[in-house]
Parts: C-alpha cells; sequence; structure tokens
C-alpha cells in the first residue's frame, strides 16, 4: 500500500479534508469518504454516465480521476445540486415524466441535464439526446428523460431567466 | 476494479516533472486530463510506481496565433475545440471533428495534447493532425525540439515521444481563404470510436483543388495520410471521376486489419464510401458554410 | 372516454390515472440507497480470483502470497466453501430428462467458462482484495474447449460434464395437428434460419451483495440487490443449513434487474460462506467486467423454420427447429431451458393454425450460463413467426398488415388454446392491428417509402404482432418442484392517525410497483394515495411471496392488495358501524372519511375510528374487537397464465451503402389488460422497446473460439444510447382477465417481446429492393453490407 496523503477541497461548498491514498478514485472519495453516494458506480471507465459530477463547473467522470487531483479544487455532486436548488425545475420535469426507473443513472443525467440546460440555449431534441449521448439508460428509452429536459429548457426560455451559472 | 497503489506527484512546472520522471526512474506515466489513463490505471492494464500530474502546468496551455500559425497548448481541453474562436476560425476542421471526440464530459476533462502523445489510432484529433500538416513542439529534459506529424505515429501507441518527453503544444498553419476541410466519421452510435473516419483539408483555386492532404482514423494502427488518395486530387476539380479514381487509389494507401466486427474489406469499403462522400462535399464552393454539428 | 372520465373523477379513484412516482422523488436527490451503496460496520469486502481459460482442470490452488497482504482476512478456495456450502443443480422435474451437474459457490477441480470464479479474496477494502487476487496463484491444465452448438453434439466431441455422458442439456419434441399432411396440401412454404445473438441485461447498477452472518444469533442477514428476496432467504437457508426464520434478506433500492437479478449466483453464494468465515459482513460489487463474464446471458439461438400457406395467405402449419447453448450448465433455480421451452411453444401464438412441430435441442458450452432476461423466449418466437408471415406476404403478394389480419385469432374464437397448449382467455388482436395501422399512418409511410426509393433512399416498415405471457400460477416453476412462490403476499394496516401503510411481497426496482400498489390501496379503501406508505423488499417485515419476474407485479401483488384493501375497508366499516350504530352496509369510505354510502354525507374520520380502535377500545361494544391489520394471500387459480398482446411497428432508414441504420419511428399497439397507471405501462413498454432494438441492432457478445468473451466491457458492448434510438408512440387497449377483480395483466415485457422483431422486418423491407435479405441479429452494418454483397 502506498503512502497516504492529505487531500483538501471544496465539496458542495464546504470544505473538506483527509487523509487518502492516491490511487482512491474521486468517486470512490465521494462515496465512500464523504458518504454522498449520490454519486454511482456504472462502470469505473468512464462511459455509463452514472458519476457525473462538477469539477470546477465543468461536468466529469468522478470515476476519471484521482481525488488526489481535485485537491484544491471545487466538486459539485447532485447532493449539492439539490440542496442550493439549482436543478429543481429538473428535478420536478424528470418527476413528472417519470423519466426515471431504477434511479441508477439518473443523477449523472441530472448533472448532464444541467450543464446542457445551463448553456441557456433553446435545444432540439436532436441536440438533447446527442448532449445525452454519454449517459446509459438501461430502464427508460430516453424518450422521457428527453421530454423531461426540452420542457425544462422551454420553460426557462418562457420566463426569460438568465440561464443559471453552470457550477 | 480499483488501481495498483502508486505514488502521485503534482508538478507545477516542465521542468518539476522532468526532475520527477528522473527520481522515479522511468516507472511512471504522465498524466494530463487522465481520460484513457485513469481507466487504464483502474483496469490494472498499467501499474507505475509513480503518477506524475502534468496538467496544471501553466506553460501548456493556451491558444494563441503568431503569423501563419496557430499555437495550441497541449492541455487544451476537447470541450475548447469546440467552443474556441480561434479554433473555429484558424483550424476549422478541428472544430468539426470536435463534436465527434468522445462524450461532453470527457471532452470537459480529456485534453488536445493528451490524445495526441496516446496516439489512439481511433482517435480523431490525432488522424486530423496528419490533414493539418500540424507540427509538435516537444519538451525533454535534454531540452526543447519539433517534429512534424508526419512520421509522428509510429505504431500502435507509440510516438516519436522519447521517454520522458513532454508534448508542450500543437502548431498548426493558419486556415487560408481559398482553403477547405470536412471531416465525417462512420460510428455505430454517437461518441463511439469510428469504424471509419476521415478529414480534408484542401487549397482551392476556384474549382480547382490545388493539393489536399487527407487523413484517416481507425483504418490501421496508426492514423494514416491517404498519400494516393492526395495525388489522384491534386490538381482537378473534383468531378464524379475524379472522386473515383481518389477511391480507387485508397487500396494503395489503406491496409486494414481483419477483426470479428469489421473485416477488413468493410472497413476499405467505408473507407471508399466515406472518401466519396467527403470529397463530394469539398468539393461544393459552400462546403464551409454547410451545418457544423455542435 | 366518458365513462372511465366519470369513473376517475370520484373521489379517490386512482386506478387508471397517470399518478407520479412518490419514491422517484428520493431517487432524484441522490438519496437512493442502494446494496452499492450500503456500508455496515467492521464490513469487509470480497473480490474474486477467476478462471482465464473456458476448460480446464485446476491442479493447485496456492494462497500463501496473499495471505500476505497487509488488510487481508481470509482467502478462501473451493474446498473451504464446500464444507460449508451444499451443492445446486439447475433442474426442474416437469422438464423430463433434463441434465445439469451439481454446482458450488468456488470451483473446486476444474473451470468450465473463462471468468469462472476459483478463490475469494476478503480484505479490509476492494482495492487490497484486489491486490491480493492477484497473488492467488491457480495452476491449470487447459481441456477442450466447447463453443460450438454443432461440435458439442459431434460424435467424439469433448464432454464438459463427463458425468452426464452428453452435451445435450435438453431436448423436447411438440406435435400437433398433422404437419406434414399440411405442408403437402399447401401452395407455398417459406423457410429460413435465423441467428439470435447472445447478449446480456447490463443492469445499470452491477450485482451487489452484503452477507452478515452473526454466529451468536445463528442469524444471516443478507442486503441484496435482488428481485426475489424470499427465493434466497429459502435458498440460503437451506443450502448453509440456517434455519429459514432466522435468513433476513433485505432488497433495498435495486438499480436495474430486468430478470437477470434473480438467478443464483457462484459469488453471491460465496458471500454468505465468506461471512460465515469471517465472521464479519461481506460485502460484494461485481465490477462491470466482472458483470459481463458472470452476469447470466440470454437469446444465442438457432432457429430453422417454415411455414406453409395456402394460396390466399392461409397459414397451414410451422416446423421450427431450435438449437440453443446455454453455457456449462444450467442455472438455478429456473433452469435455462425455459427460454427454449417458451419460444418453441410461443411459434405462431397470434395466428390460429393447427399444425405445429416444434423441436428443441439445450446444449452445453463452455461460456457462462445463460438463463431468463425480460422477455424470455419471446423476441426469438415472435422474429421468426413475423419473419416468416412477410416471407409468406412477400410470396403471396399480400400487404403484411392483410396477411396477419387473414391469420390472427379473432375475438369470436375465444377462450382458445394454441397448438402448443396455452390457454387464451381473450386477446385483442384485430384491435390492436387496427389501432397501430392507424396511429402509424401506414398508407402514408408506404407512400413516402416509394417515392424515396425512386431517390436512392431506402426506407422499410416492418411490424410485429405479439402474445406474452405473464401472471404464471405454480404450472411454470412449482410443478417442477422449483421453490419458488407464484403467489404473493399484502398486510395493509391503519395507524393510528388513520393512515396506511401496506407491506407487499412484490418490489421496486423502477417499475413503479410502490406506486401501483398504493393508487390500489388507495382507491380501494377510499383514502387520499399520499396517506398510503408501501413498503416491499424485507423478509423479516413483507409477507411471504413470489416478488417480480413475469411481469407478475400488477397482475398477482396488485390483485392481492385489492383484496386486502377490501377486507381492511369491511373491517373499518365494521369498527365504524358499532360507533356510529349504523350498518356496516350502509357505510362506505371516501377521502379517509367514513360517510353514508347513499348520501356521501361525512359521519366520522377514519382517523377516529383508529383512534378508538387504538386507544380507546373500552369504549366499543365488548364483541366488537377492531383488526385494522389485514394479511391477505393471492394465487391464481383460474388460467395457467394471462397472455397480453399486441402489435409493433417500426421504421426504418437503411444506409445501403454503409449498412448503417437509422430507425426513425416505433410504434405499438398493447394490451396488458386493466391499465393502473397509463403513464408507468409506457415506460415500462418503451424501455422494453427499446432493449428489443438493442438486440436487434448492437447487442451481442462476442466469443473466440476459444471461449474467451471478447467485447467483455461497457466500451465494446454495445447498448442503445439516446441519439440512436426513435421516439416510441404507444396506445392501449385493455381487455382486462376475469381472472380477477383487478384485471391486470402486466407490461413489462411488451415491448422487448416484438421490437426486435419489428426492427427486423422493418429492415428487410428497405434492403428487399435491392435483392437483400438478413435473419440474424443483431444486424450490425457489417452483416447489412454482406447482405448486400458489399464486403
Amino acid at each position: 500500500m502506498s503512502e497516504r496523503v492529505p487531500i483538501a477541497l471544496e465539496v458542495n461548498g464546504e470544505t473538506v479534508a483527509r487523509t487518502i491514498e492516491p490511487r482512491m478514485s474521486l468517486a470512490d472519495f465521494l462515496r465512500e469518504e464523504l458518504e454522498l453516494t449520490g454519486t454511482h458506480l456504472g462502470c469505473e471507465m468512464g462511459v455509463c454516465g452514472a458519476c457525473l459530477v462538477l469539477l470546477n463547473g465543468k461536468a466529469v467522470h468522478a470515476c476519471l480521476m484521482f481525488a488526489v487531483q481535485a485537491h484544491g479544487e471545487r466538486v459539485e455532486t447532485v447532493e449539492g445540486l439539490t440542496e442550493r436548488k439549482a436543478i429543481a425545475d429538473i428535478q420536478e420535469a424528470f418527476h413528472n415524466n417519470n423519466a426515471l426507473q431504477c434511479g441508477f443513472c439518473t443523477t449523472g443525467m441530472l448533472v448532464t441535464a444541467h450543464e446542457m440546460l445551463s448553456r441557456g440555449d433553446i435545444l432540439s431534441r436532436e441536440e438533447i439526446r446527442d448532449g445525452l449521448s454519454g449517459n446509459y439508460c438501461r430502464c427508460t428509452g430516453y424518450q422521457a428523460i428527453v421530454n423531461s429536459i426540452e420542457t425544462v429548457a422551454q420553460a426557462r426560455a418562457v420566463a426569460g431567466a438568465a440561464p443559471s451559472k453552470p457550477e | 476494479m480499483k488501481a495498483r497503489a502508486f505514488k502521485y506527484v503534482r508538478a507545477e512546472t516542465v521542468e518539476a516533472a522532468f526532475d520527477a520522471y528522473a527520481e522515479a526512474d522511468g516507472d511512471c506515466v504522465y498524466l494530463a486530463g487522465g481520460q484513457s489513463l485513469v481507466p487504464s490505471l483502474s483496469l490494472r492494464l498499467q501499474a507505475p510506481a509513480v503518477l506524475i500530474d502534468i496538467s496544471r502546468i501553466e506553460a501548456l496551455t493556451g491558444i494563441s496565433k503568431s503569423g501563419d500559425v496557430l499555437r495550441v497548448g497541449a492541455l487544451t481541453r476537447h470541450a475548447e475545440m469546440l467552443t474556441s474562436p480561434e479554433i473555429a476560425r484558424h483550424a476549422p476542421l478541428l472544430r468539426r471533428a470536435a463534436p465527434y471526440v468522445a462524450h461532453p464530459a470527457i471532452r470537459n476533462k480529456g485534453t488536445f495534447g493528451g490524445t495526441i502523445a496516446l496516439a489512439d489510432p481511433a482517435a480523431e484529433f490525432p488522424a486530423m493532425t496528419l490533414a493539418l500538416d500540424a507540427e509538435f513542439e516537444i519538451a525533454g529534459p535534454d531540452g526543447r525540439r519539433t517534429m512534424k506529424a508526419d512520421g509522428f505515429f509510429r505504431d500502435l501507441f507509440d510516438t516519436g515521444l522519447e521517454p520522458g518527453e513532454i508534448l508542450v503544444a500543437i502548431h498548426i498553419p493558419v486556415f487560408g481563404a481559398n482553403d477547405r476541410c470536412v471531416f465525417h466519421e462512420l460510428a455505430r452510435r454517437r461518441g463511439d470510436y469510428a469504424v471509419v473516419g476521415s478529414g480534408i483539408q484542401g487549397t482551392f483555386d476556384g474549382d480547382r483543388l490545388l493539393s489536399a492532404r487527407i487523413a484517416f482514423l481507425s483504418v490501421a494502427s496508426t492514423p494514416v495520410r491517404a498519400r494516393h488518395a492526395e495525388a489522384a486530387i491534386a490538381n482537378q476539380v473534383l468531378s464524379p471521376e475524379v472522386i473515383a479514381a481518389a477511391q480507387a487509389a485508397l487500396s494503395e494507401d489503406l491496409d486494414p486489419e481483419d477483426n470479428e466486427e469489421t473485416s477488413a474489406a468493410m472497413r476499405m469499403h467505408l473507407a471508399r464510401v466515406l472518401l466519396g462522400r467527403l470529397l463530394g462535399q469539398l468539393g461544393r464552393a459552400d462546403c464551409m458554410h454547410e451545418g457544423v454539428h455542435a | 372516454m366518458e365513462k372511465t372520465l366519470n369513473k376517475l373523477d370520484r373521489p379517490n379513484s386512482y386506478i387508471g390515472r397517470s399518478v407520479t412516482r412518490p419514491n422517484a422523488k428520493r431517487l432524484l436527490t441522490g438519496k437512493g440507497r442502494y446494496v452499492t451503496d450500503m456500508k455496515l460496520p467492521r464490513m469487509l469486502y470480497a473480490a474474486f480470483v477467476r478462471s482465464p481459460y473456458a476448460h480446464a482442470k485446476i491442479l493447485s490452488v496456492d494462497t500463501s502470497a496473499a495471505l500476505e497482504v497487509e488488510g487481508v482476512h481470509l482467502v478462501a478456495t473451493g474446498e473451504d466453501l464446500a464444507k460449508l456450502c451444499k451443492p445446486w443443480v439447475g433442474t426442474l422435474d416437469h422438464f423430463h430428462n433434463m441434465k445439469s451437474t451439481p454446482q458450488l459457490p468456488l470451483a473446486t477441480d476444474k473451470v468450465v467458462w473463462a471468468g469462472q470464479a476459483v478463490a475469494a479474496v476478503v480484505a479490509r477494502s476492494r482495492a487490497i482484495a484486489e491486490d491480493a487476487a492477484e497473488l492467488v496463484n491457480v495452476e491449470y491444465e487447459e481441456l477442450p474447449v466447447v463453443t460450438d452448438i454443432d461440435a458439442a453434439r459431434e460424435e467424439g466431441a469433448a464432454i464438459i460434464n463427463p458425468e452426464l455422458g452428453t452435451n445435450v442439456s435438453f431436448a423436447l419434441k411438440l406435435e400437433s395437428g398433422d404437419v406434414e399432411a399440411a405442408f403437402k396440401d399447401s401452395a407455398v412454404v417459406v423457410e429460413e434460419t435465423f441467428r439470435f445473438g447472445r447478449h446480456t441485461a447490463v443492469t445499470m447498477e452491477p450485482r451487489a451483495i452484503i452477507a452478515d452472518y452473526n454466529a451468536a444469533e445463528e442469524q444471516l442477514t443478507v442486503y441484496h440487490a435482488t428481485q426475489t428476496p424470499y427465493q434466497f432467504q429459502d435458498l440460503y437457508s437451506r443450502h448453509y443449513g440456517i434455519a429459514e426464520s432466522r435468513v433476513r434478506v433485505v432488497a433495498p433500492d435495486i438499480g436495474g434487474s430486468f430478470g437477470m437479478k434473480l438467478h443464483v449466483y457462484h459469488e453471491d453464494m460465496a458471500v454468505v460462506g465468506l461471512s460465515m468465515m469471517a465472521g464479519r459482513p461481506v460485502k460484494y460489487t461485481a465490477d462491470r467486467m466482472e458483470s459481463f463474464l458472470s452476469d447470466i446471458h440470454a437469446r444465442d439461438h438457432r432457429v430453422h423454420a417454415s411455414l406453409a400457406a395456402d394460396a390466399s395467405g392461409s397459414i397451414l402449419g410451422m416446423k421450427v427447429d431450435d438449437v440453443t447453448a446455454i453455457g456449462a450448465f444450467s442455472s438455478f433455480p429456473r433452469t435455462s431451458v425455459v427460454e427454449g421451452n417458451q419460444v418453441v411453444r410461443l411459434m405462431g401464438a397470434p395466428y390460429r393454425f393447427r399444425n405445429y412441430r416444434g423441436d428443441l435441442n439445450v446444449v452445453f458450452q463452455n461460456k457462462v450460463q445463460t438463463s431468463q432476461y425480460r422477455a424470455v423466449g419471446h423476441p426469438i418466437a415472435c422474429a421468426v413467426t413475423e419473419a416468416l408471415m412477410d416471407d409468406m406476404a412477400r410470396r403471396v403478394g399480400l400487404d403484411p398488415f392483410e396477411i396477419r389480419r387473414r391469420n390472427i385469432i379473432t375475438q369470436d374464437m375465444y377462450p382458445y388454446t394454441s397448438p402448443t397448449g396455452y390457454k387464451f382467455e381473450r386477446l385483442s388482436h384485430e384491435e390492436c392491428l387496427k389501432n397501430l395501422h392507424d396511429m402509424m399512418d401506414y398508407p402514408r409511410l408506404v407512400k413516402e417509402q416509394r417515392d424515396l426509393r425512386e431517390k436512392g433512399i431506402y426506407r422499410g416498415i416492418g411490424i410485429a404482432m405479439f402474445v406474452e405471457i405473464t401472471n404464471p400460477s405454480p404450472a411454470f416453476y412449482g410443478v417442477g418442484g422449483a421453490r419458488i412462490s407464484s403467489q404473493d403476499g399484502a398486510i395493509v394496516k391503519i395507524t393510528p392517525s388513520g393512515e396506511v401503510q401496506c407491506l407487499i411481497s412484490v418490489g421496486e426496482h423502477g417499475q413503479g410497483t410502490e406506486t401501483i400498489v398504493g393508487q390500489i390501496v388507495a382507491e380501494n379503501l377510499g383514502v387520499d394515495r399520499e396517506t398510503v406508505r408501501v413498503i416491499t423488499g424485507d423478509t423479516d417485515v413483507t409477507p411471504q411471496g413470489g416478488a417480480n419476474w413475469a411481469c407478475r407485479g400488477a397482475g398477482i401483488g396488485g390483485e392481492t392488495a385489492f383484496q386486502a384493501a377490501k377486507k381492511l375497508k369491511e373491517n373499518v366499516l365494521h369498527v365504524a358501524g358499532a360507533i356510529l350504530q349504523a350498518k356496516p352496509a350502509d357505510l362506505d369510505m371516501q377521502n379517509a372519511q367514513i360517510v353514508d354510502a347513499a348520501t356521501g354525507n361525512i359521519r366520522m374520520s377514519l382517523a377516529d375510528v383508529a383512534r378508538i380502535s387504538y386507544y380507546r377500545s373500552d369504549t366499543l361494544p365488548s364483541d366488537i374487537s377492531p383488526q385494522l391489520t389485514v394479511a391477505h394471500h393471492y394465487s391464481p387459480r383460474g388460467y395457467p397464465f394471462a397472455f397480453t398482446n399486441g402489435v409493433q411497428g417500426c421504421h426504418v432508414e437503411v444506409d445501403v451503402e454503409t449498412g448503417f441504420t437509422k430507425i426513425l419511428g416505433m410504434w405499438v399497439a398493447e394490451d396488458c389488460g386493466r391499465v393502473i397507471n397509463p403513464m408507468l405501462v409506457d415506460e415500462q413498454v418503451r424501455g422494453g422497446a427499446i432493449q428489443g432494438l438493442g438486440a436487434a441492432f448492437f447487442e451481442e457478445c462476442r466469443y473466440s473460439e476459444t471461449g474467451q468473451l471478447e467485447n467483455g466491457s461497457l466500451a465494446d458492448y454495445l447498448v442503445p444510447m439516446a441519439l440512436e434510438m426513435p421516439d416510441i408512440k404507444i396506445m392501449h387497449i385493455e381487455t382486462p382477465t376475469r381472472d380477477t377483480e383487478l384485471g391486470a395483466k402486466g407490461c413489462g415485457e411488451a415491448g422487448t417481446a416484438a421490437s426486435s422483431a419489428a426492427a427486423i422486418n422493418a429492415v428487410n423491407d428497405a434492403i428487399a429492393p435491392l435483392g437483400a435479405h438478413v435473419s440474424q441479429i443483431p444486424m450490425t452494418p457489417q452483416r447489412l453490407l454482406r447482405a448486400l454483397g458489399h464486403a
């Protein structure tokens, strides 16, 4: 076993400091050390998208980086996005459209949807589907997810609200 | 699927990275975006003693134009290749290829230099550096040097980078007023590695193509330039006959291997179809105004 | 329509209404609690050493170096666990002469597929367990590998299980009517050989299990990502010799299952033994590579079939020869034979011909076990039947809709027994076919297809009818000796505040079981559904039942809840009657108020009935003992199965130069009996249809000749993704079963049953003008290009 190293980073607005093995992935760090289990592991090789989190405001796979790499950085998970109500309208649309079944991919979907919608463009269904191309869902067949994101895009445009900050 | 234990070193400068490299006695790898490296570590396909994180080295970042050359820092993220106005203006072939590079979250983290240094023959950007006649700025413990994209890709995951060297930046001749470029790939699903892909950049004199560089991905153990096909179209108007000649010439450029999912014959066939379609597109004067995938 | 609206406008009318899922909010905020998320005090982690060979003798297992690794608690070999765990055999009595060999958690003397677990490491962390697993040194002697279904049955072939003396696990011959005469008398015969690739479930949450054996209490608690906790309570008890009452299996949130999470897996069985050995909780989560190697696979059939018709296109008879390969032994406890059995029994199911022959051969091979996965057997029976129907339509010059119209079982023919013995209570083929035709705007698609062909654009339209088995009675497994329950149980209780809890044996893994049970209970009791809490998935808490498989959640679980709630309402009104000095029959319940049945006038609240019952029983007459908790079990007693039906349409465009296909549209007209929640049914059908499209275009476990899985990662095994998948239009025809009051049949597999078939027919329709044809899925660009003569 290699030497443990101290790291400190901001997670969901709070500074956390731990001493960890360098080989621990950011996903395992969030799930095991911080008990933020909303970040899911579906493949551990950056394919399925279930582990997406925001790193300095950008969606990244938490399984494709080691926690040590996040030292000094800002990480936000679905729990943080939920608590600061950044995705409340997306969550509501997903709920109303039943855009989830088992829920395992859902948190990653929400992170992708958040990033996609934060651009503030009106998105076509094709663009939404393209944007979801890195998020596997095995239950829904995607249509309800596309519907939900489309609904939010339109509602946000109608509301004329400035796109929420992508972070 | 957990990586074997390793020591982690974060290098803030290129020199620090070289020091760490020396200290690790070669039993180490450089980590930039990590989008290919980390899964390979998780799968224990690689197990270096030391991981040298070069992802925060300032000197490896930034996009700038000087004269007729666009310099793209190796740490430029794929996502920036999509959004950067400099890339769109001065290296539109990269902009056209960028939407096909993996998926949004991978593009947020993966780096332009990383994908070139890895030299995956199925990746879009390494092949496009061939079509662009790019030059690589390389730093090593013994100093700096440059190397042309032609000749850089030696074999599967094997490049002109010597042990310990770091790809600093990619120099790309800026897109000219009479230039046109096209890109497309055939992939089973969006973001998958392509069954075959190609990008072409050429210089025109009116309807006549003066010269072009054609690059293919996913057809061999390295990215490949189709020089015979290039010769077949040089100094020609891209008529159906000329395009057919270029398609025919491909058999001298490409020698794909058989695998279970894709036979050599199929790959060859698809390469010809793709080349035909791309040249058809390139031949249209308005090809630079056609929709580019977001 | 109006009648439905009126019904739905009544207070607490939830059955038939699209309501959202209360439990989805938890999942949407990252607060799901999956087994993969769970951590118990002092918990250890397991990793497995796996065979690199598909067939080999184990000469020795050296664990000494692994044991040296700091943080390792134990390393177990096959022999170690064989001392604790009784072997199991995956056969059922009603499959006569079916053969399979005893299985143990870890291989002992030989391995029979690449990836089989040979040793287990238990350590402080998964990473350390993996470090140590790399150090376990196993010596093998390679044996000849059997992968090909024909070679497996040849004289002199290597025998995978020498004690059986054969590589054939099971053979079945069905014969009905006079099939030879039918073929002789026919005007047209079409025949074809079809190949269906192996694929696998790819649940987003991999298999996960935590076993916690407490020696002091001789109590085993297992947190298990499974569809069938009661089945595993039984199995862990019997195979580890622990009293059944002291085995608790908890299935919390489950990240997808699709039939994959109800089979016995060697690693899962091992983890129970490892916890007994370690004296601490042990967790095992399959990583994605392990999932591909060890989750059950499905399909892998080669079917030769022919169809005979008279000159008008009336089908006279069908012959089917299905050979399927299942791995090195049959899975447990449901066997690997069920899929083949359903293939040969469901052939031609929507049609009324009487002459049928079905041959089935189930063959062993050195690959991981196949077994039941969503729509067991249906996609194969459907694809073969429907492809032949289209062939026949082309031959006799009929439109695909018309040939089906001429051959379907019509309304006047029910009840109807199929040539293979299935009894159909009532299906709605005519209505479904008509509705699909309208919904697709078929004439417009046909015209567009014709116009585009002139421009070199090749589009195709395919339809496929299906019949799906649901709500199995004990005739499915019970009669074969399997301890798999066909009944379900519900406990419904009124809390002291007048709210409702329903504990039920059918579980939730995303399909919405808890929601529909809540709808049913709320409507039957006369309370707001928000006040009904549904609890599932804990054998210490929820009553015994079959849980979730074969689309039985709504039909059997729903009826159980229906009856339980009715009984509870009677009890409530009985108490209320005593309090109000009224006849219970004159009372009713609405919005959690006891009302006069005739006028709807409120008499008292349910909360007051509950308060008095629990706290002031002294004020009640002495002969009234309030029973505000009801336990009820229900098992199907009428037809052995309920059958659903429907028809799907698929619209594709084939790029005939590249062999790439774009799916342009998908339509489903289906009849799952009473629809409890249209939105949830739509989502089941959509998700199911997409899995069928995955099979049609993308999914295939590819093996080398030496039995190595060559695409066992999520990057290489292609599942359907958002951009390539179409929107799906769905409509419902409701033909409730009269076997139950609720009338629901089940909808989880209908989508998967026919979407591959519709896709195959669409692609063949697209490329037919070029003289090309495919009869193998997935329809990869390679296969299409070959069919088109390009590669």
